[in-house]
């Protein structure tokens, strides 16, 4: 291109300059930092050591592989919930019926409060004694006492899912909605001249056109659930008794709460290798799809 | 012809949607519901949606419980618009680069860029925590901003620059011919025809910066008057005789101007999202 012609041309780099320096201070440097402090035991004290690998073999020997497996199961059926919300979502919403603009905005409010906000009123509808779910529940004959959902192992492990789940599902409905619309309204047709029924024309056409969303959105919505914070800390800070413990919850403890910055950082390491696989999947994914993008099938 | 359903479809659909929205939006209801019932009542059993003695009372006396509401709603939108700004002066530049120019290890560093993404603020917590501390940036607005800036910066070049690849690239070479130097052709020829782009990559990096401030503030904040919404109401959730009534009249203040601005930007905000997660 003519503008761009000259050679050893610094120009492109010059545009880079102020986004790569945002990046190298806020994010490469402390990467480097997490990794240094990793193999440290500092503290809040100045004075600090070299321990080798100690931090890893701590975390290795003591709890930490359990909440690596509770970080991937809490994650896995969050996930696996919001994609099936939000597909069944999706195709509710692209029914052309009466009132479907309305409905489209009704979706929004969850993504785009402040996540604290939203778990606030959740806060409130577990509440054991007077909260909303518990109170139903009670009405209708399923409990016949109240319950406190955030008291108890195994129903704050859920209860915290259902607040992701609906902190994360409009997004995911929004975004399969648009894939679905963005499918050829000719190839509707032709099938429809040819006699297919709807639920044919949904399995052979909406479905393998929207697959490919499917799967970014699935992984997309992996790392935000992996990385997700706010939740968990505001419904239970990580309890009872460590059941809703994430990998980012038991950092933060170990780091912020208790100071211990290098058996912290040992944790965000470990964090950062399952990031990473994710992301290497992710752009394989891009890649694939980008050969045969659901715009070219036709 | 091709849409039309038959009546027991048309019961479905709606039937669907009605479960469907009911999950999304029962606990706005429940918060509003609360915000109107006298403390005394919502501390009755058995549990009742509706009771008499509904009132807008909490509405006026949060307040007293809640001094700094108005406060944390403007930092809120403070640290969220200067996060969108900031954010901007690094995206468009770049965005610039990447769809425009060829030079060597273009691909990676974009890709370095995307990578990213993959973090949250929650990972690099620790030594951005200590980085604060020792610069001495603990409890100021820079200390929210910057972070909430380096994570929007790479979903917005991403975003920017599938817009900018369609831009026909006639338009600088015929500011090239007129004599026009690079950074005015930038900033006088593609901005404006960029403009519908720049505003989807500024709701988009609104929206995040305004739904993620928690963390940062929860952990690099400890001033009152500093704090933006989600933390500022934070305190007295965490208390042990949480005044719920307060709390969700003073939550629904809180997110009503950005939920009432929203439904206007409904549309830019579909496209930022589809053009985010999508490849072109």
């Amino acid at each position: 291109m003519a503008v761009a012609k000259t050679q050893r041309d610094y120009f492109p780099y010059l545009l880079l300059v102020p986004a790569s320096a945002v990046m190298l201070a806020i994010v490469a440097y402390p990467l480097y930092e997490t990794f240094r402090l990793s193999f440290t035991n500092t503290s809040m004290s100045p004075n600090f050591e070299y321990v080798g690998f100690e931090n890893y073999e701590k975390i290795m020997s003591k709890r930490f592989p359990e909440v690596i497996a509770r970080t991937f199961y809490w994650m896995s059926l969050s996930v696996a919930l919001k994609m099936l919300i939000g597909t069944l979502g999706a195709v509710l919403l692209n029914a052309a019926v009466p009132g479907r603009a309305l409905f489209r905005v009704l979706v929004m409010p969850p993504w785009v409060i402040p996540i604290a906000i939203g778990v606030f009123i959740w806060g409130w509808m577990y509440n054991g004694q007077f909260g909303m779910i518990s109170g139903m529940a009670q009405r209708i004959g399923i409990l016949d006492a109240p319950f406190e959902f955030l008291a108890y192992k195994n129903s704050a492990f859920f209860a915290t899912i259902v607040t992701d789940v609906w902190i994360g599902v409009p997004m995911v409905t929004l975004y399969l909605l648009a894939a679905m619309q963005s499918i050829p309204k000719d190839l509707y047709e032709a099938a429809w001249v040819d006699g297919a029924s709807r639920m044919y024309r949904f399995r052979r056409i909406t479905l393998p056109l929207i697959i490919p969303s499917i799967a970014t959105m699935a992984l997309l919505s992996a790392i935000a659930t992996f990385n997700s914070f706010d939740i968990i800390w505001i419904l239970t800070e990580g309890g009872p008794r460590n059941a809703t413990t994430t990998m980012i919850i038991d950092t933060y403890k170990t780091a912020i709460s208790r100071f211990k910055y290098g058996e912290g950082a040992a944790r965000t390491v470990m964090i950062c290798l399952f990031l990473g696989t994710f992301t290497l999947v992710y752009f394989m994914l891009l890649n694939r799809l980008a050969k045969r993008s659901p715009h070219n099938a036709k | 012809m091709l849409n039309k359903y038959r009546w027991y479809e048309y019961v479905l659909i709606y039937a669907g949607l009605a479960v469907f929205l009911t999950f999304v939006l029962a606990p706005f209801v429940e918060a509003f519901v609360v915000s109107l019932r006298p403390l005394s009542s919502l501390f009755s059993v058995p549990y009742q949606f509706i009771t008499d003695k509904m009132s807008f009372d909490a509405y006026f006396t949060m307040w007293e419980n809640v001094p700094l509401l108005w406060m944390y709603m403007f930092n809120s939108f403070f640290i969220a618009t200067v996060v969108t700004v900031l954010g901007l002066m690094c995206i468009i530049p770049a965005a610039y680069a990447f769809s425009r120019f060829e030079f060597p290890a273009r691909n990676t560093l974009l890709g370095l860029f995307i990578a990213v993404n993959m973090f949250s603020g929650a990972v690099l917590i620790i030594p951005l925590f200590r980085l604060m501390q020792q610069y001495g940036l603990l409890n100021t607005y820079f200390a929210m901003i910057a972070p909430g800036t380096a994570f929007v910066i790479p979903t917005g070049i991403w975003l920017l620059r599938s817009y900018l690849i369609r831009i026909p690239k006639e338009l600088e070479e015929a500011a090239w011919v007129d004599g026009a130097g690079r950074i005015y052709t930038l900033v006088r020829v593609i901005i404006p025809v960029a403009l519908p782009g720049i505003v989807v990559v500024s709701i988009t990096a609104f929206i995040t910066a305004y739904a993620q401030q928690f963390i940062y503030a929860l952990t690099f904040n400890s001033v009152n008057e500093l704090n933006p919404l989600p933390v500022g109401l934070f305190q007295f959730f965490g208390r042990q005789d949480v005044v719920w009534n307060e709390l969700m009249a003073a939550s629904l203040v809180g997110i009503l101007p950005v939920l009432f601005v929203y439904v206007f930007l409904q549309k830019y905000i579909v496209a930022g999202l589809t053009a985010g997660a999508v490849k072109e």
